[in-house]
């Protein structure tokens, strides 16, 4: 393999890596605060599907963006309604509204556009339009370093640095705020943060929200980043991969960035077996590499890897004790 | 909160549940200009209006009886088996290995091995999900939602590259011999009276009857179904009554495995003829559906199975015959699935105000 | 009553710290609180005493906010407070330290205590305050604690200080602690009530919920006794005695001793060599018991909960496993593997009455005749055929085992939850006892249950040991030890301190081992 097929995979790495860290950042405030969220799919499918179509209607990929997010957020919106108030079983909530999301984005893109439940092209503004970064242009002589930072990294849309930026972020928020040490404290023992006179049901509602804000960020670069519209079933389980990533990253953030990446780089390997022939020698299947995440990720949760502990209160419902 | 009484919880709660997803499917349809009116006839006559569509409303809740049987049988066990999708596929292949390894002279031979062979298969794909819980506590819900992806990408390769007649383009296996087609109801004696014309409704449904029955039995009547319910309400009690973790995890989850693979005897081998990708097209799913609105009893989920085959099969009528995509019967089944099964304490809040108890004082 | 004059409380020159009036709570058709009345005078230590279920939790759950009462009001420094939520009482000056803590078992001490308390958005000032506070505290009041220790590795002692100090870092004046000692060791105690005497000498007010008589008269002012919801009398500790209290908490005349014959101790039933457990963190929780029980005779262990009796049960039981030897009847017990578990164990002539009734003993959601085939489902009784069991059987049984216990009402059909708990422990008990077994293991056969039911329990378990059976009796009541036993041994951090006869011994010997002193020292 040469220098640059490297650098045309670690490009792709880095814009396949970018919904499941979003997604999995999401699902991280959730699940530290307490509430089991495999409804990301769903969530980032009803973004991509917002986006696409007010993108498309205003030809502003930022009004689309928003749109995206609130999409999402209605959809977190109503697991945390589910599983805060009405205390309901969180994991069958979040499989629900996956298929909930599943049915309603082909509907609503078939009735605003009737083009077989997608939504038009976008295009132009319409779109993540490339960031070219400082010295991008002058650095690309540079041996070695100068190919990396001006294909791998500079030429990227907004929300890839914005999805990068989100985990040193998310490690501050979680470690060094007020709110991050009581979201932990609310997914390990919510009684501890209710006797303190903290609301457990506020501090979860709060965490459920960011989580759709985020997996809005994620299905809105699904739609008007890494491709140009939405398609039925586009995000083709990320939100689950994003799950896994979480679960193998242990919950942290920075994990999370490197178990992306990882999960991430296997899907651009995917698109290129003739890559892997061509360094390896033998044919590796399509499927496998397909299904490479997964595996790890039953690997880690078996605990051969070191075990992963989740938030000690995580699907439980909060129910003051007598 | 007001406890309700018993036959409330039982009826009432999966019906209010139902309305509940019907008003909202009705008020999307309205909200994408239809007619919710049309789509509700559309749907009732294409699934339960002759018995042409009878013929397919059965055919689908064949397959739903299965699914929602195991999603049944691990869930007393209080593990949640979505891996459904995966273990009928790979039973699927189990009934495509069996059919097409001997050329069946009829029917009756190949359907024992087949069911044997469907079921091991499904077994096989829970097995390890259920050890990986009974020994290293993984969590069920995620292994097996990573074994449901494994699954189809391991089908995939094999309908790819290792099941595919030569010269064949799509991913699929070669047609099963006729000596192995299961015959429909509108094959058999007595029951082409009614079943006039050609359907995909096969002897299968007899075999998911026999199922209900066999799980009630199980689960009710045999020291198995004690085990596995005493240990999905207490662990510590299970242990206490000297029932093993370990194999109650294990067996519940095989059983609800070998249901689940049970499954692809009606599609894979009663209606397609052979293998193809993605057999089970969310059977496994909705299982989930079935099994939260029959509240976990075999009865609940026969009637739950019958409810969603015409759901399914009407939800293609409107595929076909509105403008209305045929994704609704996703998003019904959703709804479905979010009332009886997450927000179960908000309906029994709304029925609790019709059955509020007389306060008793205590002096 | 304190001052004795409610009328004239204007005139008593400082207002009492804490004062209730008229507080009633209903949940459902329960009545937990009735028309409750208090005082607490500020800088004084304050009893609220009462069996289980009698609504003491219950009140200090409304003083701090959980709970709204139906009726009444709160008086702090003699104004009237409405208490919300815990927000609102924490801002009254109420501290609360719960009988179960609510601690974050990964985060630090000091991430522990700022939680909820914080200063500011960012945590570094906080958790800087913090430390410096800490320093104060530890040494005003002997609350030493490590602030960077992490919960989950203190002892449970330090942990209690950790939620002692969280409710000091918010400026409490009036401190509850609900059942402070039952998962401390006696010297834990001992420095628990140092804390709370420096605590009082501070002006601090301290409210203390517990059902041990002896606590309430070694440390508190004033005692208050409750008796189902109500509140059955108010005094002071120095004017009262413990029966004046044990009668006044259930009622009539405790009756303390359970009459019964002399026991006929016959062949060796048990002998255990050298018996340890290990948790699943891998600590020793058994540290090598040697016992002998005999056929008609009662063993009783004594000791402070969690010092290993509850992993004596488990292992007799064959829930936990274990290494040692056990033989009983002459042969050797499986501690490991395929016939270390509760079937093996039944079937060796082995019946376990579990400490904690409804996770172990019953499966709530399971009717009464479910219940009756809990552990005993193999039973060839209960059985149809190879393959399907007998539930017509198992349900004339259970109507049979109602009957002979008594347990109301006698509807085996009723889910185990729709049972009162001295009724459940009835229904357990019939189904272990019934079985007439070698060997009975008995953990905390009274707890939670109502003195008629105590007395009928009492009484079969005795009839049993009359029966030329053994009986292993658990409890953390020295009393039921004391009345109902043969022989005590006193259990301490996992071993065995001592063995005493009840007739010859006292509590006082009893609690020296109890707190681990050996028996020489003791005696």
């Amino acid at each position: 393999m040469d220098y640059a097929t490297l650098l045309q995979i670690l490009d792709s790495t880095i814009r396949l890596a970018v919904p499941l860290l979003l997604a999995c950042l999401a699902g991280l405030y959730s699940e530290r605060s307490g509430i089991f969220d495999i409804g990301l799919e769903g969530k980032m499918l009803m973004a991509a599907m917002c986006t696409g179509a007010v993108a498309a209607l205003s030809g502003s990929v930022w009004v689309g963006l928003l749109a995206g997010i609130a999409g999402s957020v209605i959809f977190a919106a109503i697991h945390g309604i589910a599983s805060i108030t009405f205390r309901g079983n969180q994991l069958i909530s979040g499989v629900a509204l996956n298929f909930v999301a599943s049915g309603i984005t082909v509907l609503i893109a078939q009735s605003l556009f009737r083009q077989g439940g997608r939504t038009p092209p976008l295009s132009g503004d319409a779109r993540f339009n490339p960031i070219t970064l400082p010295f991008a242009e002058s650095l690309s002589g540079v041996p070695v370093i100068g190919p990396l930072y001006s294909e791998v990294i500079s030429g990227h849309g907004a929300l890839v640095y914005i999805a990068f930026l989100a985990v040193p972020v998310t490690w501050w928020v979680l470690y060094r705020t007020r709110f991050g040490l009581r979201l932990r404290a609310v997914g390990e023992n919510p009684a501890s943060v209710d006797t303190a006179g903290i609301s457990v049901i506020r501090l979860r509602y709060a965490a459920v929200i960011i989580t759709g804000i985020l997996c809005g960020l994620a299905g809105a670069y699904m739609a008007a980043g890494l491709q140009a519209g939405f398609g039925k079933e586009m995000t083709a389980g990320r939100g689950y991969i994003a799950l896994a990533a979480l679960i193998f990253a242990k919950w942290r953030p920075w994990y999370a960035l490197m178990a992306t990446l990882l999960f991430g780089f296997f899907q651009a390997l995917a698109l290129r077996p003739d890559v892997i022939k061509n360094t390896m020698g033998f044919d590796v299947p399509v499927p496998a590499l397909d299904a490479l995440p997964y595996i790890l990720t039953v690997i880690v949760l078996a605990g051969f890897v070191g075990r992963a502990i989740p938030p000690r209160a995580g699907g439980e419902p909060y129910v003051k004790e007598r | 909160m007001t406890r309700l009484p018993r036959w409330a919880d039982v009826v009432l709660v999966p019906l209010i549940s139902l309305l509940l997803a019907g008003i909202i499917s009705a008020l999307v349809i309205l909200a994408i200009g239809q007619s919710p009116r049309e789509a509700l006839s559309t749907m009732v006559t294409g699934s339960v209006g002759s018995a042409y569509a009878w013929g397919y409303t059965l055919y689908y809740a064949t397959s739903f009886m299965f699914t929602g049987l195991a999603v049944t049988v691990a869930f007393h066990g209080s593990l949640f088996n979505i891996g459904g999708e995966g273990q009928a596929q790979l039973g699927g292949l189990g009934v495509a290995l069996v059919c097409l390894a001997l050329p069946w002279p009829h029917w009756t031979l190949a359907l024992p091995v087949a069911m044997v062979a469907g079921a091991l298969f499904g077994a096989a794909w829970a097995a390890l999900p259920a050890y990986l819980q009974a020994r290293r506590g993984s969590h069920i819900v995620i292994t097996t939602i990573m074994f449901n992806y494994i699954g189809a990408a391991l089908i995939i390769y094999l309908l790819v590259n290792v099941l595919r007649p030569a010269g064949q383009m799509d991913p699929a296996t070669a047609r099963f011999p006729a000596g192995a087609a299961l015959p429909t109801l509108h094959d058999l004696p007595i029951l082409n009276l009614i079943f006039d014309k050609k359907i995909p409704a096969n002897v299968t449904l007899f075999v998911a009857l026999f199922a209900c029955w066999l799980v009630w039995l199980l689960l009710w009547r045999t020291r198995l179904g004690y085990e596995i319910r005493a240990f999905g309400k207490s662990e510590p009690a299970a242990l206490y009554a000297g029932i093993s973790p370990f194999k109650v995890t294990m067996l519940a989850m095989l059983v609800s495995g070998a249901l689940a693979g049970l499954m692809s005897i009606n599609n894979v081998m009663g209606e397609s003829g052979r293998l193809l990708q993605n057999s089970s097209e969310g059977a496994g799913f909705i299982g989930i559906a079935v099994a939260l609105m029959g509240r976990n009893h075999p009865i609940g989920v026969f009637l739950a199975a019958i409810l969603f085959g015409m759901l399914y099969q009407g939800g293609a009528e409107i595929g076909l015959w509105t403008s209305i995509p045929i994704e609704l019967r996703t998003v019904v089944q959703g709804l479905v699935i979010l009332f009886t099964g997450a927000l179960d304490h908000m309906v029994r809040m709304m029925l609790g105000v019709f059955f509020r108890p007389r306060r008793t004082e205590v002096a | 009553m304190t001052g004795g004059n409610a009328s004239g409380r204007q005139e008593t020159a400082a207002p009492f710290a804490i004062e209730l009036r008229g507080i009633s709570k209903a949940f459902g058709p329960v009545q937990a609180n009735k028309d409750i009345s208090i005082q607490v005078a500020k800088g004084s230590i304050h009893g609220i005493i009462g069996e289980n279920g009698a609504g003491k939790s219950t009140l200090m759950s409304i003083l701090y906010g959980f709970y709204k009462a139906d009726a009444g009001e709160v008086l702090i420094n003699g104004q009237p407070t409405a208490i919300p939520d815990s927000q609102a009482a924490i801002r009254a000056g109420i501290g609360m330290v719960f009988q179960h803590f609510k601690l974050v078992q990964n985060f630090s001490v000091l991430e522990n205590v700022i939680l909820g308390a914080e200063d500011g958005a960012l945590l570094r000032p906080s958790l800087a305050k913090a430390r410096k506070v800490l320093a104060e505290l530890a040494e005003e009041y002997e609350l030493e604690v490590e602030p960077d220790a992490v919960i989950e590795e203190l002892s449970v002692g330090h942990q209690q200080r950790v939620e002692i100090l969280k409710a000091l870092y918010r400026h409490a004046d009036i401190l509850i602690l609900d059942e402070p000692t039952g998962v401390l060791t006696p010297a834990e105690a001992d420095h628990l009530f140092r804390i709370l005497r420096n605590l009082k000498e501070q002006g601090k007010t301290v409210i203390l919920i517990t059902h041990k008589l002896r606590e309430i008269m070694e440390i508190t002012d004033t005692v208050s006794v409750m008796r189902r919801g109500e509140m059955t009398a108010t005094v002071r500790t120095a004017g009262t005695s413990p029966e004046e209290l044990a009668e006044l908490m259930v009622g009539r005349k405790v009756l303390l001793h359970v009459p019964k014959e002399e026991a006929k101790p016959g062949r060796t039933v048990l002998e255990v060599k050298d018996l340890r457990v290990r948790d699943d963190d891998g600590v020793e929780r058994l540290k090598g018991i040697d016992l002998t029980i005999r056929a008609g005779e009662i063993l009783g262990i004594a000791g402070v909960a969690g010092n290993g009796q509850t992993e004596l049960l488990e292992v007799l039981g064959g829930i936990a496993d274990g290494t040692g030897s056990i033989v009983l009847n002459g042969e050797s017990l499986d501690l490991t593997g395929k016939f270390s578990d509760g079937q093996s164990r039944r079937r060796q002539g082995i019946s376990h009455v579990p400490e904690d009734r409804q996770h172990l003993g019953m499966i709530m959601d399971f009717t009464a005749w479910e219940n009756t085939a809990f552990g005993y489902h193999h039973d060839p009784a209960y059985q149809k055929n190879r393959w399907l069991m007998d539930n017509d059987a198992i349900l004339e049984d259970t109507k049979g085992k109602m009957e002979r216990f008594d347990v109301r009402p006698p509807i085996p059909t009723l889910q185990a939850k729709s049972f009162s708990g001295g009724n459940q422990q009835k229904i357990i008990l019939a189904r272990e006892i019934e079985r007439n077994p070698d060997l009975l293991l008995v953990g905390q056969p009274t707890r939670g249950v109502d003195i008629g039911a105590i007395e009928f329990i009492h009484k079969r378990i005795v009839e049993l040991r009359d029966a030329g059976k053994a009986v292993l009796l658990v409890s953390v009541e020295l009393d039921e030890i004391m009345s109902l036993s043969d022989r005590i041994a006193v259990m301490f951090d996992g071993r065995i301190m001592g063995e005493r006869d009840p007739r010859t011994t006292n509590e006082r010997e009893l609690g020296l081992l109890m707190a681990g002193v050996s028996g020489e020292a003791a005696a």
